[in-house]
C-alpha cells in the first residue's frame, strides 16, 4: 500500500513538473547515467539534469581544486557515452594526468585559455552549439542573468551540460543548479596512515524543481561514495516543513 | 587542317649558361658530366667548336686542344628543367605545348596564328622573343609534328604551306624522318641520300628492309598516322574573381559576393577532393584601395557554410568606402581532404569530428590560434614536463599516461613557502602559504623526482602529498637533500581535489 502511495506521489509530481514547463529530454533519460547516489533523489525525476547550466562557487585555489574534482567525477560518467569536453580557464592550471584518476581520458579534453569575460562567454556559447561535445567547463569571474539565460538556452537546446565556476555571488541567474564544494578531511581505508580518498562537502544551494541539501561526498578511484547519506537532506526538509 | 610548330634549340645548354654568365660569351667553354669516372664533354659553345672541340670527347683531350678552355660541370637534370620552363612560357602561343626530348618543343598552332596576324608573324614573334632571351633556335611550321621537326632540323624554309608536306620533304636528308642511327647508316650505304630517292618504293619492300618503325615514322611525317604530344599543364591557382556591374557598398552585397565566390571555389575543391587551409578575400575598391581579410582552418575544409561563418567573424573590418567593384577569393594553402561519408550510426565520440574542428576554426578566427590546446603524455619525470601541448586534433600519443602516483588536479608554478619540518626526510609539520598558516594533519611521501640532467641542471625534488586541518590538500616539495647546515627551500606546486 505504501508503495502505491509513493508511486502516486511520483506521478503527481511528474504532472506538476509538466505543468511548470519542465521537460525531461531524451538525453536526461538515455545518456550518461550520472551516479550521484542520494544527491540524485533531490533532482526532478531523480535524474541529474544534463543539458543544463550548473554553477559552482569557488573563491580560492583549494576550493577550485575540490570543485574541479567533483566536476571531473560527474564528467567521467557523462563522457562514457562519448564526446569531447571543452575546459575553458584563465590560465593553464588543470594538470591533465590527474584527470585519469577520475576516469577521464585527458586526450579528449580540449583546454581553452581565455581571459576576457566576453570572449569566454562567446566561446562557451559556441561550444554549446557544437555537436559531438559532451560538456563544457568554464571558469568565469561572475555570471549575470542575461548571459546565464543565453547559456541555459543554448545548453538545453543542444543537450550539452555546462559547468560554470565563478566567485560566490547572490545574483539571480537562469541556471538550473547552483553548487558549492568545500574540502573535508580525507578518510583513509582501515585507518592507514597518510592521505586517503578525497572527501568534499557538496552543497546544492539551488536547483530548479528540486530540493536543496548538503552531502558528504567521497571519490574512491572509480565512483562517488557517500559515507553519511542524506541526514542533512532530512534536516533540510524538516526545516522547510516546519 | 592541323598545324604544328617545332622549336629546335640547337645549343640550349650553352646558351642558358651564356645568358647567366655574360663573361662566357667570348671565351670557349664546355659543359661536362661525370661518366664512369671520366669527365666527358656534353655541350660545346661556338668558340669551342671553332677550336675543334665536340660533344662526347673527354675533357682532358679538349683541354689539350684548347688550353684556355672553361669547363663547367652541369647539373643532372638541367636540360629537363630548362625545357619545362620554356614550355610553360610557350603556353602564351598555344594551349597545347609538348616537350620533345632532348631539345625540342612542339606547339600545336591550329587556330592560333590569326591572333598574331598570320603564320609568318606568329613564327617571327617566337623566333624574335627567344633570340631576345639569348637562345639560338630554329623554328618550322608544318601539317604534322614529324614534318615540322624535319624541316626545322634540315631545311632553310620554315613554313611548310598546308598540304605541301611531301614537296617540302622530298629534297631532305633521310635523318629528317627521325630515324634510328642504324637505319640512317643503312640508307646511306644503299645510296638513299634524299627522301625522294625512296619515297616511291613500295611500303612492303621498305618494311622488309628497314623494319616497321621506319614505316611508322614515314606515316607520321605524312600525316597518315596520328602522333600524340604530351602537353604540359599549368597549375591553375585556386582563385575566383567576381566583377560587379555597380560598385558594392553594403554588407549584404559583400555577403552575397562572398557566398558566390565560396560556392564556386568549394565546388572545384570538392571535385578535386581538396580542402583549403587558408583563404584570403580581397575587395578592390573603386578608389584603388584593397580591402582584405584572411582566415585559416585547422583541417582542410571545402564546406562553404563553415568558411562563410569564419569570414563572417571578420567581415566588419572591410571598409567598402565608395564601393567595391571586384571581389577576389584566393586559397593559397590547399591540402587533400578525404571525402566525408555519411555515417550510418553517428557515434559522437571521436576527435576527428568536422563540427569540432569547425568550432576550433571559429575560435581561432575570432580570438587567435594559440588559445586552445590538447595535452598528450610525454616521457619526462618532472611533472611540468610530463605533458606535451598540441593544437592538432589528430595527433596520437606516443606513450601512455603515467598514473602510478597521485597527481594534483591543479598545478601551478612552484611558489616558495615557509615550513617547519622537524625531522629530516619527514613531511613538514606546518607551512605558511600566502600569509596563512596551515597545520599538516596527514601526509604521504616523499616521492623523489630527479632532475633530468640532460635537459637542465638543478636539485632533485622530494614531493609530499599533505592535508591540513581543514581538509585542504596540497602538493609540496623540498628542493635537494635535507641538510642541517643550510636551509632547504620548500615549494608548493599544486592542489589536490
Amino acid at each position: 500500500m505504501a508503495l502505491n502511495k509513493a508511486d502516486i506521489r511520483q506521478q503527481l509530481q511528474k504532472e506538476i513538473f509538466s505543468l511548470q514547463g519542465f521537460k525531461s529530454t531524451n538525453a536526461n533519460i538515455n545518456a550518461g547515467n550520472v551516479e550521484l547516489g542520494p544527491i540524485k533523489e533531490v533532482f526532478p525525476n531523480c535524474t541529474f539534469p544534463l543539458g543544463a547550466v550548473h554553477e559552482f562557487f569557488c573563491a580560492r585555489p583549494e576550493t577550485t581544486a575540490c570543485t574541479s574534482g567533483f566536476i571531473a567525477g560527474v564528467l567521467s560518467s557523462i563522457m562514457k557515452s562519448g564526446g569531447v569536453t571543452i575546459w575553458i580557464c584563465k590560465e593553464p592550471a588543470i594538470f591533465p594526468p590527474a584527470l585519469t584518476s577520475f576516469g577521464i581520458d585527458p586526450e579528449k579534453v580540449i583546454f581553452f585559455y581565455l581571459r576576457k569575460q566576453q570572449e569566454i562567454l562567446w566561446c562557451i556559447e559556441e561550444a554549446l552549439k557544437c555537436k559531438g561535445i559532451a560538456a563544457v567547463v568554464a571558469e568565469l569571474r561572475d555570471l549575470d542573468f542575461t548571459s546565464s539565460r543565453r547559456l541555459q538556452l543554448a545548453a538545453s537546446k543542444n543537450n550539452v551540460t555546462c559547468f560554470v565556476l565563478h566567485q560566490p555571488s547572490t545574483a539571480t541567474t537562469a541556471s538550473v543548479a547552483r553548487w558549492k564544494v568545500l574540502p573535508l578531511p580525507s578518510i583513509a581505508d582501515d585507518d592507514l596512515p597518510g592521505v586517503g580518498f578525497p572527501q568534499w562537502s557538496v552543497e546544492l544551494l539551488k536547483v530548479r524543481n528540486g530540493k536543496t541539501g548538503t552531502w558528504q561526498v567521497q571519490w574512491t578511484e572509480v565512483s562517488f561514495h557517500f559515507p553519511a547519506a542524506r541526514t542533512s537532506v532530512m534536516l533540510e526538509q524538516r526545516k522547510k516543513a516546519g | 587542317m592541323r598545324r604544328f610548330v617545332c622549336i629546335w634549340f640547337n645549343s640550349l645548354k650553352t646558351d642558358w649558361y651564356t645568358v647567366r654568365h655574360p663573361n662566357l660569351k667570348s671565351v670557349p667553354f664546355v659543359l661536362t658530366a661525370n661518366e664512369h669516372g671520366r669527365m666527358v664533354v656534353t655541350a660545346v659553345n661556338e668558340h669551342a667548336i671553332a677550336a675543334g672541340a665536340f660533344a662526347g670527347m673527354v675533357l682532358t683531350d679538349a683541354r689539350s686542344m684548347i688550353p684556355s678552355l672553361e669547363a663547367i660541370e652541369e647539373p643532372a637534370d638541367l636540360l629537363d628543367q630548362i625545357l619545362t620552363r620554356i614550355a610553360y612560357w610557350c603556353i602564351r602561343y598555344s594551349p597545347v605545348v609538348g616537350i620533345d626530348k632532348p631539345d625540342c618543343i612542339i606547339l600545336e598552332a591550329t587556330g592560333c596564328c590569326h591572333l598574331w596576324g598570320g603564320e609568318e608573324q606568329y613564327l617571327h614573334d617566337i623566333i624574335n622573343r627567344l633570340k631576345g632571351f639569348g637562345y639560338n633556335v630554329r623554328v618550322a611550321m608544318a601539317d604534322t609534328i614529324g614534318a615540322a621537326w624535319g624541316v626545322a632540323h634540315f631545311a632553310r624554309a620554315y613554313i611548310v604551306p598546308a598540304g605541301g608536306t611531301i614537296t617540302a620533304l622530298l629534297p631532305l636528308h633521310p635523318a629528317a624522318l627521325r630515324l634510328e642511327n642504324e637505319v640512317i647508316a643503312r640508307l646511306q650505304k644503299l645510296g638513299f641520300r634524299q627522301i625522294q630517292d625512296f619515297i616511291t618504293i613500295p611500303r612492303t619492300t621498305l618494311r622488309r628492309r628497314f623494319g616497321a618503325a621506319f614505316i611508322s615514322r614515314l606515316n607520321q611525317v605524312l600525316g597518315n598516322e596520328e602522333e600524340l604530344i604530351e602537353p604540359v599543364h599549368q597549375i591553375e591557382p585556386y582563385e575566383e574573381r567576381l566583377p560587379c556591374l555597380e560598385p558594392i557598398a553594403t554588407r549584404t552585397g559583400i555577403e552575397i559576393a562572398l557566398k558566390n565566390l565560396l560556392e564556386t571555389l568549394c565546388y572545384r575543391l570538392q571535385r578535386e577532393q581538396k580542402g583549403l587551409r587558408k583563404a584570403i578575400f580581397i575587395g578592390c575598391r573603386i578608389d584603388g584601395d584593397l580591402q582584405r581579410i584572411e582566415i585559416g582552418t585547422t583541417s582542410p575544409s571545402h564546406n562553404p557554410t563553415h568558411l562563410f561563418n569564419l569570414f563572417d567573424l571578420k567581415l566588419e573590418t572591410i571598409e567598402p568606402g565608395l564601393g567595391i567593384e571586384v571581389f577576389i577569393l584566393q586559397a593559397p594553402i590547399v591540402e587533400t581532404a578525404a571525402v566525408e561519408q555519411e555515417e550510418l550510426w553517428k557515434v559522437q565520440s571521436n576527435l576527428d569530428n568536422a563540427d569540432l574542428s569547425e568550432l576550433l576554426d571559429r575560435v581561432a578566427g575570432k580570438l587567435g590560434a594559440n588559445n586552445f590546446y590538447r595535452y598528450l603524455p610525454a616521457e619526462h619525470y618532472l611533472p611540468e614536463r610530463s605533458i606535451k601541448r598540441t593544437t592538432s586534433l589528430s595527433e596520437k600519443s606516443q606513450t601512455t599516461w603515467n598514473i602510478n602516483r597521485p597527481r594534483p588536479l591543479l598545478l601551478q608554478h612552484p611558489k616558495p613557502i615557509e615550513v617547519t619540518a622537524p625531522i629530516p626526510d619527514y613531511p613538514p609539520m606546518m607551512f605558511r602559504y600566502q600569509g596563512k598558516l596551515h597545520k599538516v594533519v596527514k601526509a604521504d611521501g616523499p616521492e623523489r623526482v630527479e632532475q633530468e640532467w640532460w635537459l637542465q641542471e638543478g636539485e632533485h625534488r622530494d614531493y609530499y602529498y599533505v592535508e591540513d586541518e581543514n581538509g585542504q590538500r596540497y602538493w609540496l616539495f623540498r628542493s635537494g637533500h635535507y641538510d642541517a647546515d643550510k636551509q632547504n627551500q620548500w615549494f608548493i606546486h599544486g592542489f589536490f581535489p
